[in-house]
């Protein structure tokens, strides 16, 4: 039922001030407010009985309360933890929440029941205040600050205002300054941009680190694989991991398409690719060896391994990074250097 | 001087003097009867809506009880060591002391476990209950003045109360919670120029560095629950300076408030609530694991679990990341620029903001400036109605999107077709919502408005003399019907000229929002109509 | 309140809720009586000459239509030379094979063969030419390391099969499934032979000692369900976000409704 506004509107305005109501009309048709509707009669107010019955139901459920508080901690002391025993700590944590919950229901049915069935009931009016203060509070409120502004000379005294609000901007400079140290030294530039690859270093097994020879990768296996000497390290092994981390996968020669600079990168069909995904880091290790692909469980990348893991789904913008391989004179899988480009999620200074 | 009770018809009692005795020590000290003169009688009206926020606030301080508790066995050490304690498939295994520490909680501290569910349960829902609160605000318009201001202030709590669910979910140091760090850390670094930096200083190291626990631990009991706290302060306060809004009633007028009063009924209503709430939870807690970190292991960069995602309320930003399709990345002048991080981000503060800003876009609408304290029944407000259904589409569908291989898996659906309905839902599903809320609201005021003037159908058929059948229509009674009659009407605003005679842009654009706001309308009933009903 | 008090109108108030349960009723026992699971075959047993000769004549029955009459395969099933004993006993054992239709999801179905049978045509295949075979049992025990199998586990296994076991998606429709009361024999063939798009697992990336640890990580699984309660199906933050959302915030909405609601 739409139809034509008309040329002006109405206002409404019940309350104590001119306040401007934009385009708002009035909606009820002059109809009045009927005011409060008659106070309801509940049973408990007309059948003492009834009321009797509320107060016992009331108190049963406070005892309630105190019986599952009291079961709650006798089970803490009934029901313990024995050590590596599941099911004492399964038993522990029901028992002593069922008790601590019964406890606590207890109480706010018993609550809510007293109000809703006993306490007087009727609803009650209260007036509403105009939000802002009335007119001889705000100008007493404005009087204070223009006095305060006289005794102080704030508004008149320029030079003083100024290099005070100069000075509360500069303070807080130090603190923001102090927060330098929450990060080491290094550039981090660098850091990103170097793994523990490297000519020579050996493929291991993560977490055993043993060295891994090409003969035991079989078409169709998937190897998680660190470079040899990380699962020794002292310090730093996560943050090494972290960049380091590399699939090693082995498919049939005829399915591997490979361009002409990268045709010495794998050996006989068996390929390692940087296993962290360069979307925002991820692991990506769900490797399909059917089908050859590789899904990062995080938002779904799907990388080709087939065709050197360029991105066939998902929000990853770029292609794994490629691990260039070859073997040893003893037959175990070696990297020819580290990794051609930074591994990983993209940042500013990728490119440079 | 002491207190004389009104109550007691017979001599006070022991406990009843000693009462006294103490109000009037408290009193004489802190001018306590000012606070309970002010505050005890005040009036608090009565609709279930109104107690989403008390989930909130009560969830809250169930957060900080079993909060405190978990902080006294909890060491966020991110330093090497064995685990010793008793879970057999983790003997020996190098973990952080974050994680060792909340293993042994779990394991081999009595009521420890039970502790750690009920925090994690209520902190989930904590977050709901804020985002069902802030929707009620919403489609009620209780956001109008003079209540913007706490709006914002509600808007903060709610970021707060994801900050604060974010850091604390990750100090367990577990699998799962440190690719969510780790995907963090990835979209930090994207970001232009300083993102490497911004990763370095906020790890304090490479990723993943071993401080970033620690961090999150001050984080998480420290600063931003002091944060919230004040927060919250303010909200509260702000609650009871503007009081309560209301729905439209018998009685009910917008400089009133009709309900309960404090002292006793809203009291024990209240406070029986908190208790109800903190027992709902306890018993979640009880029953269902909750995060069950034994499963994860310790934070590793190689493993990766099936099946990765946040927090529920993390969800939303996590599901704007899988709906980018491949190949978001340019380089420009030698720097990288990765869209398909940058994008989402956008997208999501963009959102945030929308949220934070509307109830000043409305006011620029309507141009009404006068305190609404009379809630909306959100079919008399239809625009925004289906405002907030396209909004709330929009959320869904990105927190849809998070849960994508779980649907592929559940539903037998490849997560390629998934992800690509929810891409194309993305654009359709809000317009979509919009249209068939604002539709549907648009009908529900014809009907109101027949029922207001016509009165319901009673099932009674009665046959006129001259053969015709007709049903009885039964009216309404005038307090029934001042329900339906009670709301906030308005028209478009009609472009006039200003003082200096000319019709501004802005003026222009204004009058074309608030047409879009209110072309289509149900036209109130007018008094004419009424009396002609009445026959 | 802003809803109106029921008047007499046509139909009793709860004739709504009547007629939905007795829709569904009628639905869920319509659907139940039609889709009655078909008995499995039984197949008698008959006496052969040797355990070779059965395995081919049950091959040539139930399988030779898509492997090819001597297993060299056809554009319906791939070869089965060389993929050895073991590979017959995981795919039959699980009821994975004989495949419905064709396709790169062999989903487990209700195992059609008795377990005789099954080794009977383990053997024929095992005949054509050298493949893995059964391990000896001490590698399948489950008295292994639960601590070790877990952290490989959770390296090698964890991001199809999900943490807990219980099962991932993969690509294109695919997924890998949950772990749950398996068989470890067949945790073990699975793990060798690499069924399907699952990567092949051989000894020298994972020990006999290895895959034994795996399969007492998953055994210690079954028997030690969560000690926090029901576990939800151990998918994590999803369902417990849904959980919290119906459940939890939904049963207090109730709560609330309840206590704002007028008393009789």
């Amino acid at each position: 039922m739409a139809q034509k506004p008309p040329s002006s509107v109405v206002v409404a305005s019940e309350g104590h001030h001119e306040s401007e109501p934009g385009t708002a009309v009035v909606a009820t048709g002059g109809v009045q407010n009927p005011g409060l509707e008659p106070e309801h009669q509940r049973i408990t107010d007309l059948d003492p009985r009834e009321e009797k019955k509320a107060e016992r139901r009331i108190a049963l459920f406070f005892s309630l309360s105190i019986v599952g508080s009291l079961i709650a901690a006798v089970s803490y002391i009934v029901f313990p933890i024995i050590p590596g025993d599941m099911q004492s700590v399964r038993l522990n944590n029901m028992f002593v929440g069922l008790g601590a919950a019964i406890g606590l229901l207890g109480v706010g049915i018993g609550a809510v029941n007293w109000a809703k069935s006993l306490m007087h009931g009727h609803e009650l009016v209260e007036e509403r205040h105009p939000t802002r203060g009335d007119e001889e509070t705000r100008a007493t409120a404005v009087e204070m600050f223009s006095q305060a502004n006289r005794e102080s000379g704030f508004t008149r005294r320029s030079l003083v205002r100024n290099t005070l609000l100069g000075a509360l901007v500069a303070t807080p400079i130090p603190a923001v300054v102090l927060f330098r140290d929450l990060a080491p030294a290094k550039d981090p530039i660098a850091l990103m941009k170097h793994t523990m690859w490297d000519t020579g270093v050996r493929l291991a097994k993560d977490p055993s680190g043993i060295p891994i020879k090409a003969s035991e990768v079989t078409i169709g296996s998937a190897f998680h694989v660190v470079p040899e000497g990380l699962m020794e390290l002292e310090k730093h092994r996560l943050e090494e991991k972290a960049k380091a981390a590399v699939l090693l996968m082995r498919l049939p020669i005829e399915d591997l398409n490979e361009s002409p600079e990268r045709a010495s990168w794998s050996y006989q069909g068996i390929v390692a690719y940087s296993k962290i995904c360069t979307h925002v880091g991820c692991p990506v290790a769900l490797y399909e060896q059917q089908t050859h692909h590789l899904l990062c469980p995080c938002h779904q990348s799907e990388f080709d391994v087939a065709n050197e893991c360029e991105v066939i789904f998902g929000p990853a913008a770029r292609p794994l990074p490629q691990l260039p391989i070859t073997i040893d004179a003893e037959g175990y899988l070696v990297a020819q250097s580290d990794f051609t480009e930074p591994v990983g999620p993209s940042f500013w200074e990728r490119e440079r | 001087m002491t207190n004389t009770l009104d109550n007691t018809t017979t001599e006070p009692g022991r406990g009843m003097r000693f009462t006294g005795w103490a109000a009037n020590y408290v009193d004489e000290r802190t001018s306590a009867s000012t606070a309970v003169k002010t505050l005890g009688r005040k009036i608090f009206p009565d609709h279930w809506s109104f107690m989403l926020g008390e989930v909130a606030l009560y969830s809250f301080v169930v957060l900080l009880i079993s909060g405190t508790f978990l902080t006294f066995f909890y060491d966020p050490s991110m330093t090497e060591i064995e685990y010793e304690g008793s879970y057999l498939p983790l003997k020996g295994i190098e973990m952080s002391v974050a994680y060792h520490t909340s293993l042994d909680i779990s394991f081999d501290v009595r009521g420890g476990l039970l502790m750690r569910q009920v925090h994690h349960w209520s902190a989930l829902l904590f977050v709901a209950s804020v985002g069902l609160h802030m929707l009620r605000v919403f489609f009620t318009g209780a956001f109008r003045k003079p209540r913007e201001l706490n709006w914002i202030v509600g808007f903060l709590l709610f970021v707060l109360a994801m900050a604060l669910g974010f850091t604390g979910y990750s100090l367990p140091d577990d699998l799962l919670s440190g690719n969510g760090l780790r995907i963090i850390d990835g979209m930090i670094k994207a970001f232009p120029m300083v993102g490497v930096w911004m990763s370095y200083l906020f790890f304090g190291d490479e990723f993943p560095g071993t401080d970033v626990i620690q961090r999150l631990y001050v984080l998480h009991i420290m600063l931003l629950p002091a944060i919230l706290i004040a927060t919250l302060a303010i909200h509260m306060v702000l609650l009871v300076v503007n009081k309560h809004t209301q729905f439209a009633g018998p009685g009910r007028t917008n400089d009133n408030v009709v309900g309960s009063p404090v002292l006793p009924v809203f009291a024990a209503k209240a406070g029986g609530f908190f208790f109800l709430v903190f027992g709902v939870i306890m018993l979640i807690a009880s029953f269902f694991t909750i995060n069950p970190i034994w499963n994860y292991g310790p934070y590793d960069p190689s493993p990766v679990s099936a099946g990765t995602q946040p927090d529920w309320y993390i969800g939303f930003a996590d599901g704007a990341l899988r709906l980018i399709p491949p190949g978001w990345e340019f380089v420009a002048f030698g720097y990288v620029w990765p869209m398909n991080i940058l994008v989402p981000t956008v997208v999501l503060i963009v959102l945030l903001v929308a949220v934070a800003l509307y109830p000043f876009f409305e006011a620029w609408v309507t141009g009404d400036k006068r305190e609404h304290h009379i809630a909306d029944r959100p079919r008399n407000a239809p625009t925004r109605t289906g405002i907030g259904a396209a909004g709330v589409t929009f959320y869904a569908v990105l927190w849809a999107a998070a849960s994508s291989d779980l649907i592929a898996t559940h539903f037998g659906m490849s997560i390629e077709g998934v992800i690509g309905t929810l891409q194309v839902l993305f654009f359709v599903a809000p317009v979509a919502a919009y249209f068939i809320s604002k539709r549907t609201c648009l009908a529900l005021q014809r009907k109101d408005r027949e029922i207001a003037l016509h009165g319901y159908e009673s099932g009674r058929i009665v046959r006129l003399p001259g053969g015709e059948y007709i049903e009885v229509h039964e009216q309404l009674s005038d307090y029934e019907r001042w329900k339906l009659l009670d709301y906030n009407e308005y028209l478009p605003l009609t472009v006039r000229p200003d003082d200096t005679g000319r019709i501004t842009v802005g003026t222009r654009f204004r009058a074309t929002v608030s047409r879009w706001f209110f072309e289509d309308r149900v036209e109130p009933i007018t008094n004419k109509e009424l009396e002609a009903s009445k026959h | 309140m802003t809803t109106f008090a029921r008047r007499s109108g046509r139909r009793h108030p709860l004739t709504f809720a009547l007629l939905l349960t007795l829709g569904l009723f009628a639905t869920g026992g319509i659907y139940a009586a039609t889709s009655a699971t078909m008995a499995s075959a039984e197949t008698t047993p008959v006496a052969f000459e040797s355990l070779v000769d059965e395995g081919e004549k049950l091959f040539m029955a139930n399988c030779a239509s898509c492997h090819g009459m001597s297993g060299e395969g056809s554009e319906a099933g791939p070869t089965v030379i060389g993929v050895g004993a073991l590979s017959v006993d995981f795919q039959v054992g699980t009821g994975r094979m004989p495949m419905a239709a064709s396709g790169p999801q062999a989903a487990v179905k209700p195992v059609q063969f008795t377990q005789p049978q099954i080794d009977a045509m383990a053997a024929w295949v095992a005949s054509l030419a050298p493949g893995p075979g059964l391990p000896e049992a001490k590698y399948y025990d489950a008295e292994g390391d639960a601590a070790g199998g877990a952290e490989l586990f959770r390296i090698n296994c964890a991001m199809c099969h999900n943490v807990a076991g219980a099962g991932g998606a993969l690509t294109e429709g695919k997924y890998a499934p949950h772990l749950r009361d398996l068989q470890p024999i067949h945790i073990y063939g699975a793990m060798v032979t690499g069924p399907q798009n699952m990567p092949v697992f051989n000894d020298m990336n994972l020990t006999p000692e290895q895959k034994n640890d795996v399969i007492t990580y998953l055994k210690y699984m079954d028997k030690n369900p969560s000690v926090g309660g029901f576990s939800l199906g151990s998918l994590g933050p999803v369902s417990e976000g849904l959980f919290i959302w119906l459940i939890g915030l939904g049963g207090l909405i109730a709560v609330a409704i309840w206590l704002t609601a007028r008393s009789n």
